[in-house]
Formats: structure tokens, C-alpha cells, sequence
């Protein structure tokens, strides 16, 4: 699946609605979100996903249909509203029709993310009459060429008949396009491709380096310059095109001075269930030391969201060290990713290193040097695939994954 | 942007909105995003339903609230703030 596509829109949308005269709390203790990642299976082998790399130990664990729909009733008496059905590729499963009515049924305003490949009229249909809200495409490119090079798959022509078979079924086209290095130079021409096909929204999403795009990080990353334009290109494209195609660009943390405020706060507003029923409050919160993440085959999860220790733990701002915890801006952003902070400094309550105030913020820096420097730029990309999550597991990948705190 | 008081209103197509008893207020969902609205907002736009003009609304609701001063700005406003962000669509 995509990336970054479930937490900064949505947030930032409701905390714009504040200067307007709609009120929203500042300190949202329900969560709002459900992210249901049914499987980390996947046809796609995409270089930049975000799953763990050591997913092939979750595909053979994945929680029942009855698990799901039990997991959806508890989430949805918390306060949870937006479901996204997610993965892996969330079609490999056969039950996401049911999952879909229960969805319906609850009151969720649902959402299948998905990379079209496993869509047909039947499935579509089935969805429409079960009361799916919408669909969410990711798009790689307008070239054949680097859709199926950097998906590792030949899908090109599948995903412009899945847009057009989603805009056919009365659905808002929302596409979803991870950018880096190989497509940022296309920006215009995928604008242009996005309003071809319809689209109601589309997301250019720049990498954010987790899972298998950290792995990848020298050889998924844009420069500077390449972001700049592509930023320009955008704000160029909206001034001319009106407010008929809602365009997010989702700006890269590594460029900025201050990090993300990453999920909106730890267990502020998200919750994630996994293929194998880990409940966590980030996608890639598995890589944090000393936290035991419940699963809901164990726990119900009003426990999991108001009591656990693990959803407890980056809570406020308590557990923050210094600079953080002095810092005139700590509620802006929370100290940043304690994931992105662990996995490239080994501390998981320091300030995350894209911070230009974090004393490890040189690991930023080097990165995005190494990212120009063909003899590190110029190794193989690591493609997403049970051969290579059995490799990572197994140890044989090292050298690619040594510097990292955990594994990616 | 002018409101005429003829004007009907609907919820916008792909958008949502709804009680939500867990948040104790109205929302509006739509793709990649929902707003919670406030008290006041939230009544304006339970009474859009694609059949109340604009002038039976500010009729219902200084009924309701006729203690409020300023009523038909507030409400106008609200309704102005729903098209600009293109929570409504006009039907008529």
C-alpha cells in the first residue's frame, strides 16, 4: 500500500476547520481512525512501501473475518469513524465484502486503499451495493516504463482500467502517488494525467523512509532541487486549475528544519490493527524497544486505546528529553517520529533527528548526502517480496540494514 | 458569494455527514478527510437536506433559538463557510 495517505490530511484538515469557526479539540483522546491492515500480502513488490521488511513472518498469521468484524464494533464504540481497508493489497483476501457491509452497518465512513490489482465489475459491484464510501488508487507514473519498474510488476495498463472502472461505479477518484526520485521530474505530467482520468483528489505523497524505502533510501531519494520544483509545478498547477481537483502535496520531513507532527500525536488519533491482530498507534511502531503491543486476539480494544502501556507511552509530553522538553515549539510537533527518532539515532525518546535542533541531526544530513553519492546511490534496489523478507529475516541483506537501529 | 434566501441546499455528493454519539457532535466525512463541527454549525447543516430553502432555515432556527441575537448573520455565515469548502452543492 501507500504511504502517508492516512494521517496528515485528515488531520491537518481538521485543525484548519478550527480558524474557521468549527471547533475541533486539540487533544483528541478517541480515535477517529481505524487503519485495517487485513494482510501483508501483496502483487506489488514496490521499492518504497512502508510494511516491515520482516512482513513474510505475518502473512501466515492473519486474523479471521470474524476477528475483523469484532475488532470493527469495538473501534467503532471508541469513537472511530474513518476505516481504511488497507495492506499489503487488501483484494488477496475474499472476505472484504463483508468487512465492507459490517463497515456500512457501523456507521464507518469507509475507504478501500488499494493498487487495483484484484478489482473486477464483480468486486466492485459487490462493494457499491455493500456500501464502500471510496477508493483510493495509488498511481506511480505516466511512463509503463517506471510504473513497472519501481512496482517490480507489469500493472501499468491495469491501473488506468481500475480508475476508469472506479469513476464508471460513481465513485470520487482519489489517487494516491508515492513520489521519488524516478518520478518527481514528471510531476506536471502526472497533474495532468490525474485530471485526465477524473480524479476528485490526488495525493503526491514524497517518500517517507520506513520499511522497505528505508532500505532504499539512497536510491529512492530526490534532491533538494527536484523537491523545490516539484512543489513549484504543483502550487502552479492548483492557481491555474481552480478547486475542481483537490491536490495534497505531502511535503518530505528529511528537507524540513522541524519533523512531522507524525500521526498527530502517539494514540491521539489512530489505531492500527495488522494482518496478525497487533494493535499499534503507528504503522511501523514494531521497530520501538521495551513496548509489548497488544493484539486483539488477547485484548479488547477499549483496554488497547485508553490503558495499555504501549498506547500510553509517548502520550503528552512527559517522556520527552531536552531539547524537546524545553522547546517553545514541543505542541507543534510532539518531538516528531519516536520511530524515525530509534531506528537512525537508537534513542526513542530523543528529538527526531530531521530536527535541525536534535544533536543527532547530522544522520539527516549524511543521508541525504550518501543519497548523491554514486557508489552508495548506484547499489540495487531492494524490491518488496517474500524472497527478500525472508532474506532480511534470515540476516543476508545486512550490510543494507546494519546502520539502522532496528530493522527497518 | 451571495446567499438568496431561495436557494436550496444539499450535503455535497461523496461527503457524509452525520450524529456521531461518541464525539457528542455532528460530522462530515469525506475522502481523506472530517471535520467535527461545533454546536452551532452542526444545527445549521442538519437542516440542509436538499429540500429546506435557505429561508426556511433561518426560519426553524431563530424559531428555536430566538433568544440569540444576530441569528440570520451567524447562520448565513455558517452556510457561506459549507459552500466555500464545498460541503454543499446547491440544487436549484
Amino acid at each position: 500500500m501507500t504511504q502517508a495517505s492516512l494521517g496528515q490530511s485528515v488531520v491537518q484538515k481538521e485543525i484548519q476547520a478550527q480558524n474557521n469557526g468549527v471547533s475541533a479539540n486539540v487533544t483528541q483522546t478517541q480515535p477517529l481512525w481505524l487503519l485495517a491492515e487485513v494482510t501483508y500480502r501483496c502483487p506489488l513488490h514496490c521499492a518504497f512501501c512502508y510494511n516491515p521488511t520482516d512482513y513474510d513472518k505475518h502473512t501466515q498469521n492473519e486474523l479471521t473475518t470474524e476477528q475483523w468484524i469484532q475488532a470493527l464494533r469495538d473501534a467503532r464504540r471508541l469513537g472511530a469513524l474513518q476505516l481504511g481497508i488497507s495492506g499489503g493489497e487488501p483484494l488477496l483476501r475474499d472476505d472484504i465484502e463483508d468487512i465492507v457491509i459490517e463497515a456500512k452497518k457501523l456507521g464507518y465512513y469507509s475507504n478501500l486503499i488499494t493498487s487495483g490489482v484484484g478489482l473486477t465489475e464483480k468486486r466492485i459491484q459487490a462493494f457499491k451495493d455493500g456500501g464502500l464510501d471510496h477508493i483510493q488508487l495509488s498511481m506511480h507514473d505516466i511512463t509503463e516504463e517506471i510504473n513497472n519498474f519501481i512496482t517490480n510488476t507489469k500493472t501499468f495498463e491495469l491501473k488506468k482500467k481500475v480508475a476508469a472502472m472506479i469513476k464508471n461505479h460513481g465513485y470520487p477518484m482519489v489517487l494516491n502517488v508515492v513520489i521519488h526520485r524516478y518520478n518527481i521530474g514528471h510531476m506536471r505530467e502526472i497533474l495532468e494525467m490525474a485530471e485526465a482520468l477524473g480524479a476528485d483528489y490526488i495525493e503526491l505523497a514524497n517518500t517517507q523512509y520506513y520499511g522497505w524505502s528505508l532500505v532504499n533510501r539512497s536510491q529512492l531519494m530526490p534532491t533538494k532541487e527536484q523537491i523545490d520544483e516539484a512543489e513549484r509545478i504543483t502550487n502552479e498547477f492548483r492557481e491555474k486549475q481552480g478547486s475542481k481537483m483537490k491536490v495534497f502535496f505531502v511535503v518530505p520531513d528529511y528537507f524540513s528544519d522541524r519533523p512531522k507532527k507524525c500521526m498527530n500525536g502517539w494514540g491521539e488519533v489512530f489505531m492500527i490493527v495488522t494482518a496478525n491482530g497487533d494493535v499499534l498507534p503507528c504503522h511501523s511502531a514494531r521497530v520501538l524497544p521495551n513496548i509489548e503491543f497488544p493484539n486483539v486476539k488477547d485484548n479488547g480494544l477499549d483496554w488497547v486505546w485508553n490503558d495499555s502501556p504501549a498506547f500510553n507511552k509517548y502520550r503528552g509530553d512527559s517522556w520527552m528529553k531536552e531539547p524537546c522538553r524545553s522547546c517553545a515549539e514541543k505542541e507543534k510537533d510532539l518531538a516528531g517520529c519516536r520511530c524515525q527518532a530509534f531506528m537512525l539515532t537508537g534513542d526513542a525518546e530523543g528529538a527526531d533527528p530531521v530536527c535541525s535542533l536534535s544533536p543527532n541531526h547530522h544522520v539527516i544530513t549524511q543521508a541525504i548526502e550518501d543519497s548523491r553519492n554514486p557508489a552508495i546511490a548506484s547499489q540495487p534496489i531492494i524490491f518488496r517480496n517474500d524472497k527478500n523478507s525472508k532474506a532480511i529475516i534470515a540476516g543476508e541483506l545486512n550490510d543494507r540494514v546494519k546502520e539502522f537501529h532496528a530493522l527497518p | 458569494m451571495s446567499i438568496q434566501h431561495t436557494n436550496i441546499y444539499a450535503i455535497a455528493l461523496h461527503h457524509r455527514f452525520q450524529w456521531e454519539e461518541a464525539q457528542d457532535c455532528f460530522v462530515i466525512l469525506f475522502p481523506e478527510g472530517m471535520v467535527k463541527l461545533n454546536g452551532g454549525a452542526g444545527e445549521v447543516l442538519n437542516l440542509v437536506d436538499g429540500k429546506r430553502t435557505v429561508a426556511d432555515i433561518l426560519t426553524e432556527l431563530k424559531a428555536k433559538f430566538s433568544d440569540v441575537p444576530d441569528l440570520d448573520k451567524d447562520i448565513v455565515g455558517m452556510l457561506e463557510l459549507a459552500i466555500e469548502k464545498a460541503w454543499l452543492r446547491q440544487i436549484n
